[in-house]
């Protein structure tokens, strides 16, 4: 059967038996880094073309419908233009940081790639503190915003940054929280235990309400986390004209806005991996004949379109919701999100202790 | 007696405070309620809107150019009506011009002889400016005669400035019988 797992061995056997072990690391690393650069590109044309789509049809319009057919290589001419024009630094800029800003919000991405589980036994580093390595990494992104910011030498980028750094860790603690709801449930950080641990039912089924609890906070604190309406503060068109990467033109911007995509891809593939079982097929209970017919679809595809819902649902709320001022964003955080969310996980360790889940 | 009103009411904005702190919670929670019910009632709306994407209210303009269908009060630009004779309404009053508060329209008089020798005003060139227009609606509301109306043509772009000036009188029209 063709499945990633099984592409992956033979490649892998392949190399083995060609080259030594060296080499075979060696090669397995371009092959993994290619991989990634070429899954950024393909997600950066289908969900920018999938926001316009999406945002089109909420507002009762039919979006972009000139390039290709039914505009479907409109993102592909975007990013053409982008790649043929200038990237233009400032005069006042500090000159390094400002070019190399760009370059940490996408290592920032790559990173949080390695230990999502695309597929059955299909990942790119398997670690045994997934979770830990993924709420550490996905932190390092306020910096290059505030990189960004400062180095442009503008007031309304280093004002967006300022509100990206407030809000980007306060709104860690909320989605640590609620991330930390299913550590405890599935006992393990590892992502793959995660996963193995849902085999009888997703942890959103399982868990009862203080895990759909924590699920809806998730959803709130990762939106906020990726600087995504409503709480796209960080840019802000009409106040800030784009916030911290206002002086950014060029592939330069189009990396800002490619790792913004990648982002949220992964916070949604987290939040699919820890919710909603990661390539686990709908498992209900016992139900043996049931669980088969769910195994016959591939793994990967309940991945990506458990990734692709979850996407799809934080879109739905950046076309809904008005925006949040800087007071009431920290007040959400502080003053709902944080108690609810500290008292929600008093709340599923006593769940995880007495046994109450299925 | 004094005293003892003071009394009460200190006992009872005691009971009204009381009340708040334990009416705190309760607020906290309705408030996280009805925070969540309005979002989920927007929610519904949008999804309402994307499930429904066959009914768009945009104009695919440049595609449905031939069936495009103009509301009655789209003002587009000024003419002067001709009838099948062309034969037009105007009898040169310029109270259109005077109307106008941007100088858009300058009509130029001559005095045509009648078959009984009397001398007769009308008009020689009505003359508009489309590039001052504001389509402002307020020539045509000063016409005595509802001579002028406004079009609903749109697509006025030129490559020269001076096409934007136009005479509105067709060559050769007069002025209907029976207008005064």
């Amino acid at each position: 059967m063709l499945s990633f797992s099984n592409i992956s061995k033979s490649i892998d056997t392949w190399l083995n038996a060609t080259f030594n072990s060296t080499w075979t690391m060696l090669f397995e690393m371009v092959i993994a880094g290619v991989g990634v650069i070429s899954l950024f590109a393909i997600l950066g044309l289908v969900l920018v073309l999938m926001e316009r789509r999406v945002a089109a049809w909420i507002q009762i319009r039919l979006g972009p419908n000139r390039v290709g057919p039914g505009g479907m290589l409109q993102s592909l001419a975007d990013t053409v233009k982008l790649l043929v024009k200038e990237g233009m630094t400032p005069d006042g800029a500090d000159k390094f940081l400002f070019n190399l800003a760009p370059f940490i919000a996408i290592i920032v991405a790559m990173l949080l790639m390695a230990p999502i589980a695309f597929a059955k036994n299909f990942q790119l580093w398997d670690m045994n503190i997934g979770v830990l390595y993924v709420t550490a990494i996905s932190s390092i992104m306020v910096i290059s915003i505030l990189m960004a910011g400062w180095a442009s030498n503008n007031k309304y980028s280093l004002m967006g940054a300022m509100r990206s750094g407030a809000q980007i860790v306060s709104y860690e603690l909320s989605a640590g929280l609620s991330i930390l709801a299913i550590v405890v449930l599935s006992g393990s950080l590892n992502l793959n235990d995660i996963i193995q641990s849902q085999a009888d039912g997703w942890w959103i089924f399982k868990g009862h309400i203080p895990v759909i609890i924590a699920f809806i906070i998730f959803i709130i604190a990762v939106t906020a986390e990726t600087n995504r309406a409503p709480f796209d503060l960080a840019e802000a068109e009409s106040e800030l004209t784009a916030g911290f990467h206002t002086e950014y033109s060029g592939m330069k911007f189009a990396l800002f806005f490619l790792a913004e995509y990648i982002n949220v891809f992964i916070v949604c593939a987290i939040g699919a991996t820890l919710f909603l079982g990661g390539w686990m097929p709908f498992h209900i209970g016992n139900w043996e004949s049931f669980n088969h017919i769910m195994d016959y679809i591939p793994s990967s595809m309940w991945f990506f379109s458990k990734t692709f819902f979850l996407i799809f649902l934080i879109m739905w709320f950046r076309w809904t919701f008005p925006r949040l001022r800087i007071d009431q964003l920290l007040n959400l955080e502080w003053k709902y999100l944080l108690p609810i969310s500290m008292f929600n996980l008093l709340l599923v360790t006593a769940m995880a202790i007495l046994g109450w889940h299925f | 007696m004094q005293e003892f009103k003071k009394e009460v009411s200190f006992v009872e904005k005691n009971k009204i405070a009381i009340k708040k702190k334990n009416m705190f919670i309760v607020n906290y929670i309705k408030d996280v309620f009805n925070g969540v019910k309005s979002l989920v009632v927007g929610l519904r709306r949008t999804m309402y809107y994307f499930s429904h994407h066959k009914e768009i209210i945009t104009e695919q303009y440049p595609d449905n150019r031939d069936t495009l269908v103009l509301p009655d009060r789209f003002k587009g630009e000024v003419i002067l009506v001709h009838d099948e004779n062309n034969e037009h309404a105007c009898t040169g009053c310029t109270a259109c011009e005077l109307a106008c508060p941007n100088a858009t329209i300058k009509i130029i008089t001559k005095f045509d002889i009648s078959p009984e020798g009397k001398k007769k005003k009308a008009i020689d060139k009505f003359v508009y400016h489309l590039e001052l227009c504001t389509m402002c609606n307020l020539c045509i509301v000063a016409c005595p005669t509802d001579a002028i109306k406004m079009a609903q043509t749109f697509e006025h772009s030129v490559y020269n400035r001076a096409e934007l000036t136009k005479v509105l009188n067709k060559q050769g029209s007069k002025i209907r019988e029976g207008v005064e």
